[in-house]
């Protein structure tokens, strides 16, 4: 007699394909980081199955870094992330604790340590979710209370792996630079996952989703003007990819209200809910843009 | 003698597994979880000190062991701890579950003392053997 396991059957039961789906839907793009992602589950869900037949397991080393460039969804895929350990019942409440260097560090000697492990006994089953995390390190500095915040978090990501799940995130190079001068984080951490810049298809389709979401439309034109806006935004600098998205259509909103006030009344309901080209094209990057040529 | 007080006081002492299973219980309720400590034993001292603040915060129980162990590097073998869950709900506002987690390895227990007053009355008090001890200086050794 040979024993089977139906690991299909486990992932439809862990309800990880809701939110595969959800993530499929919410998140435009991303393809290296859902693969990731869909790697680490099957792993995990194998891990799990062996565990039932009694053939050993070590528990999976989970901690992470999520580098990339501003605005690729760095966050948000954390926050999803804590959803699906939580799934897979490796964290065992699955919420998400954000921090940056100023939740963790203190101002004086003595304060780092109790500020640090407050937070971490706060997102004890759960994740801790480190922002910008080279900021912790401040090589400048020898007597930076960042250090003293840095060996704890590496203890405890050490010692309770079972408790916690870790991810640190930040701009790329500014990463290479801090794992390269605390070579004890890059060896605790399993996954290191880069989030590619959007294209500008891309772009697109999330400034449609956002605006979906917030009960507006694009106009045909407006398409096309966003499709332009994008293509001009992204040669000039400090582009942040889908923040700069959400930006430009705070203002273009801004712009269609204006519009709306000033032009004829009454307005049509549905025109209420209707970004037009004119709301778009009258952004600034079209005139650097004209300026430049 | 062995000192018992709180909830379960009738059972043996807790393992950490079991700890960590009431501890849960009690965030589960949004009980804010307070660990305490003190070298005093008598049943009327209910002024134990507080380690920390109360946990009213945390998600999960790994947090409460996390200071119970910190809590315990220190005073363990040598003070008493314990675990209150403090219901701040309307109406409740007290503390709904408290037991005992760390006891001094050596427990001298308590001596009854008589007094006489007029008419032949009795009265009773009960003293503490490591009472005679300043604070501090209790179960060291």
């Amino acid at each position: 007699m040979t024993d089977t396991v139906d690991l299909q059957r486990d992932f439809a039961e862990s309800g990880l394909s809701d939110e595969f789906g959800q993530l499929d839907r919410e998140l435009i793009g991303l393809a290296p980081v859902k693969q990731r992602l869909r790697d680490i589950s099957a792993l995990l869900l194998v891990d799990a199955a062996r565990k039932r037949l009694e053939l050993a397991t070590e528990a999976p080393t989970l901690h992470m870094s999520f580098t990339g460039n501003p605005g690729t969804g760095k966050t948000t895929v954390a926050e999803r992330m804590a959803g699906i350990l939580h799934r897979l019942g490796l964290v065992r409440k699955g919420h998400l604790v954000s921090v940056t260097r100023d939740d963790l560090v203190g101002q004086y000697i003595g304060h780092t340590a109790p500020k640090t492990k407050e937070i971490l006994k706060k997102a004890m089953g759960g994740v801790l979710f480190i922002d910008e995390a080279y900021y912790l390190y401040r090589p400048e500095n020898e007597r930076d209370y960042g250090q003293e915040a840095i060996e704890i978090l590496l203890q405890v990501m050490e010692n309770q792996r079972d408790d916690l799940v870790v991810i640190l995130a930040g701009y790329g190079e500014r990463m290479e630079t801090f794992f390269a001068s605390n070579p004890g984080f890059r060896s605790r951490i399993a996954h290191h996952i880069d989030f590619p810049d959007y294209g500008d298809d891309e772009l697109v389709q999330i400034a449609e989703l956002m605006l979906e979401k917030q009960n507006y439309g694009l106009s045909a034109a407006g398409r096309e003007a966003l499709i332009e806006y994008v293509a001009a935004r992204k040669a000039q600098p400090l582009f942040a990819n889908a923040r700069s998205i959400r930006n430009a259509l705070d203002r273009a909103r801004l712009r269609q209200a204006n519009r709306m006030f000033a032009g004829p009344q009454p307005v049509a309901i549905e025109d209420l809910s209707i970004i037009d080209a004119p709301d778009i094209l009258a952004s600034r990057v079209f005139d650097a843009k004209d300026a430049g040529e | 003698m062995r000192v018992t007080q709180g909830t379960f006081s009738f059972l043996p002492d807790f393992t950490d597994e079991q700890i960590t299973a009431q501890a849960q219980y009690c965030l589960d309720n949004k009980w804010a979880v307070n660990l305490e400590y003190t070298d005093d034993p008598h049943p009327r001292n209910t002024y134990w000190e507080m380690w920390g603040i109360p946990m009213f915060d945390i998600p999960d129980a790994a947090g409460v062991m996390m200071e119970l162990a910190a809590c315990r590097k220190i005073h363990a073998g040598s003070k008493y701890i314990r675990l209150t869950a403090f219901d701040a709900t309307h109406g409740w506002e007290s503390i709904r579950l408290s037991f005992i987690t760390d006891r001094p390895i050596n427990e001298p227990g308590f001596m009854i003392e008589r007094q006489e007053r007029g008419g032949r009355n009795m009265a009773y008090t009960t003293r503490a053997y490591i009472a005679d001890k300043p604070e501090g200086e209790r179960y060291t050794g």
